[in-house]
């Protein structure tokens, strides 16, 4: 979950570049308004339609219906009050939060840093590369699985490495106190490959003379991240606070295949909450549920999104 | 703990996410030139069940060499149990499927969905006693497939005859055995909370002791009158499993451990006690050979050794959808299923862990040991249906509330409350009266 669509990475590009590939074609044909006719659309406005909207409306409806996949009762807002009486609903929310804010923080150092190593001349630069972006390639389940086996507690490579140096692991995934921040730690492992990629895109795209102004000025190597690399790659940064927040307050497979929220509640998060309530066959509840983890993340991330796009005006 | 109110018998094994929607194709059955018939049979993929039907399908299609039976598999537990809903709803469900009997049967809503099997010969040979777990208004809709399975405790019987131990049937003999068991060295008994399902068996396997104590239980809860936190008899299996966490019986690492790591632990011996169903030895008999003779049964001890008796789950059983287009070939399916020739078909793929539940078909000579410990409780009338067979009220999140009284994270009485406000919330979507 917290890895993001390909794409985005070329989104912290400037706007401009696109735009200004797209504005000749425009005017080459006569100049008048659109040159495509709007039928252009309709295939893929049917697609998303059809995959998208359609559903996206069915659920909202559904969200006030009693639903067994076979029929369906009007109960009006009574999911959403059950959804708001939900026992273990606070555990949610909070480790939704420390799980989104955890794994997001430590993407943004832990990216910035290999940023900054993997953007310095270094021998076998490009491998290095590959191999921080490659946990992004792998399936997340098969990390999850992976992971589980590694963090076993007497059989684990992690407590047997552990062990070596006379340290004895606790059990990480089944201890109350570790089990949410093993899987975020893991989340990060997972999940800093992009982050590494956005930062090399963003501090690649810093022009290098204000590096050489620096040095004129006789500025060390923190001079140089200081005042150049860290303002100057403020839309990096930006982006994977957006993408990796998202990613963490949406996350669920990783949780899913490592703890499934366990042990007893203390990992759950709102998206494992809202899929057992569907394992339950509560259909209509969960999504409810799902209703309001859109209108939760829409709240927390459209701010978030307009206090750092203006910074990233002012720096 | 949906995977334990209905996976009994059979299929406890745990189904990847990622598989359960590849095997969800469409299945018509098809009838060739030659007047041979085709039909398709749905199943759950835990290695007994798999080994089951394709012993039934072997041993049917050898009597009727006109109709031919394709299978299908599907995930075992929630996945499932949505896989089977979709394919009912949507009118794709293959001629026949093998699903759940209870309170998860309901939930198909039966009236609409399968075919009425009341008074068809099909059940001729089905138990009487059996009928209630796949009837709904009236109508009966499945015939028993496989064996009904006892949940208690699995006991090493060797570590037992090493230690000079003997059957507890009360809850302070229990206690005894697992100090001497500690004293010896070993785990006395086994938690496997990775498998959350497996948390569950001491609130769940206790209910013969909760009836024996509190005759009217079942009734007063169905109709909200009764609660687990406040009926000291259902609120004693929370205590125990708080118990046998607070005194350290527990093996280590139990927070991450799973079934196969458990069963390892109790065939090799180094674990005595291992709450569980009797349905889940087949499917390991495989790996660990020794299952069959040096594993036990007995029921979850009470406070009362008078009083102590096996809560059993009844079998799974086969139904057959209305949408179906081959009923006669599906129902003499059917029958061959509910006969003791069925019977001896699935015994071949699968031995069985518990009494069959047809007529004339008893259990063979060189059963499992903790298939003949279960048919002597049975056999000595000490046996009571799960709650889950007798109500229709239960809560989806026991497992998770198991698991935390289990771990010492919550304790028994906070864990009882918060279980009946997970039981008012299902009885509330399911919408049923006085709730």
């Amino acid at each position: 979950m917290t890895s993001s669509k390909p794409g985005t990475v070329t989104s912290s590009e400037p706007p401009t570049v696109a735009a200004g590939r797209r504005a000749p074609a425009r005017k080459g044909k006569g100049g008048r308004g659109n040159p495509y006719p709007y039928l252009f659309y309709v295939p893929a406005g049917i697609v998303y339609t059809v995959v998208f909207l359609v559903p996206t409306v069915m659920a909202f409806y559904f969200s006030m219906t009693r639903w067994t996949l076979f029929d369906s009762t009007f109960v009006g807002l009574e999911n959403f009050t059950d959804f708001f009486a939900e026992q273990n609903l606070r555990i949610g929310f909070q480790n939704t939060l420390i799980y989104a804010v955890t794994t997001s923080a430590l993407k943004v150092v832990l990216g910035m840093a290999l940023g900054v190593v993997l953007t310095s001349r270094l021998k076998m630069r490009g491998l290095l590369r590959s191999v921080v972006f490659f946990p992004v390639l792998v399936s997340t389940v098969a990390v999850g699985i992976t992971f589980s086996v590694l963090l076993k507690p007497d059989t684990g490579l992690v407590n047997k490495a552990l062990a070596l140096v006379g340290i004895s692991g606790p059990d990480w995934l089944g201890d109350a106190n570790t089990a949410l921040l093993s899987v975020a730690l893991v989340d990060v492992w997972k999940g800093v490959g992009l982050a590494t990629v956005i930062y090399i895109a963003g501090m690649m795209s810093i022009p290098r003379d204000y590096y050489q102004a620096v040095a004129v000025d006789g500025g060390s190597s923190w001079h140089r991240f200081r005042y150049v690399t860290l303002p100057l790659s403020w839309p990096a940064t930006n982006s994977v606070i957006i993408l990796s927040f998202i990613g963490g307050l949406r996350s669920f497979d990783l949780i899913w295949t490592m703890t499934r929220g366990g042990p007893g509640f203390t990992s759950d998060v709102i998206a494992s909450i809202i899929y057992k309530q569907y394992q339950a066959g509560f259909f209509g509840l969960s999504t409810a549920g799902n209703v309001i983890l859109f209108v939760v993340v829409t709240a927390l991330v459209v701010p978030l999104t307009r206090f750092l796009s203006a910074r990233e005006v002012s720096a | 703990m949906k995977t334990t109110r209905h996976r009994l018998g059979v299929a406890f094994f745990a189904a990847l996410p990622l598989l359960s929607l590849a095997a969800c194709g469409s299945s018509g059955g098809t009838t060739a030139a030659d007047g041979s018939v085709t039909i398709s049979f749905l199943y759950d993929n835990g290695e007994a069940s798999v080994n089951a039907a394709k012993a039934l399908v072997q041993g049917f299609e050898a009597a009727n060499p006109k109709i031919k039976i394709e299978t299908e598999t599907r995930p075992a537990g929630t996945e499932g149990d949505n896989i089977v809903k979709t394919k009912l709803s949507t009118g794709e469900m293959n001629d026949v499927f093998w699903y759940n009997s209870g309170s998860l049967l309901q939930a198909l809503n039966p009236g609409q969905t399968l075919v009425d099997l009341t008074g068809d010969p099909v059940i001729k040979d089905v138990e009487e006693t059996y009928l209630p777990v796949v009837t709904q208004g009236g109508k009966v809709y499945g015939v028993p497939t496989g064996t009904a399975t006892g949940g208690g405790i699995l006991y090493n019987r060797k570590v037992y005859e090493k230690l000079g131990l003997q059957v507890p049937k009360s809850w302070a003999e229990f206690t005894a055995n697992n100090d001497k068991i500690k004293a010896a060295g070993l785990t006395p008994v086994i938690s496997t909370f990775k498998d959350t399902w497996t948390s569950q068996l001491f609130v769940l396997a206790d209910f013969f002791n909760v009836q024996a104590a509190s005759p009217t239980f079942a009734q007063d809860y169905t109709a909200n009158k009764a609660k687990y936190a406040t009926t000291p008899a259902a609120l004693t299996g929370f205590k125990r499993l708080e118990e046998v966490h607070a005194k350290g019986y527990l093996n280590k690492g139990f927070g991450s451990a799973n079934l196969d790591a458990g069963i390892k632990l109790l065939a090799e011996g180094q674990g005595v006690h291992y709450p569980l169903l009797t349905g889940v030895v087949p499917g390991f008999l495989g790996k660990f050979p020794q299952l069959a003779t040096d594993v036990g049964y007995f029921a979850l001890p009470g406070d009362d050794a008078a009083k102590n008796g096996a809560t059993v789950w009844e079998p799974s059983a086969s139904y057959i959808p209305k949408t179906s287009k081959h009923l006669d070939a599906a129902k003499k399916f059917l029958a061959f299923i509910a006969s003791p020739a069925g019977a001896v078909a699935i015994g071949k793929g699968t031995p069985p862990a518990g009494p069959y539940r047809i007529k004339g078909a008893t259990l063979p000579a060189d059963a499992v040991q903790v298939a003949k410990d279960l048919q002597g409780y049975l056999d000595k009338k000490e046996a009571a249906p799960a709650l889950e067979f007798v109500s229709p009220v239960k809560g989806p999140s026991l497992e998770n509330i198991t698991v935390a009284v289990g771990s010492g994270l919550t304790t028994a009485a906070e864990g009882a409350a918060q279980y009946d406000k997970d039981v008012e919330k299902q009885a509330k979507q399911l919408g049923l009266a006085g709730w």
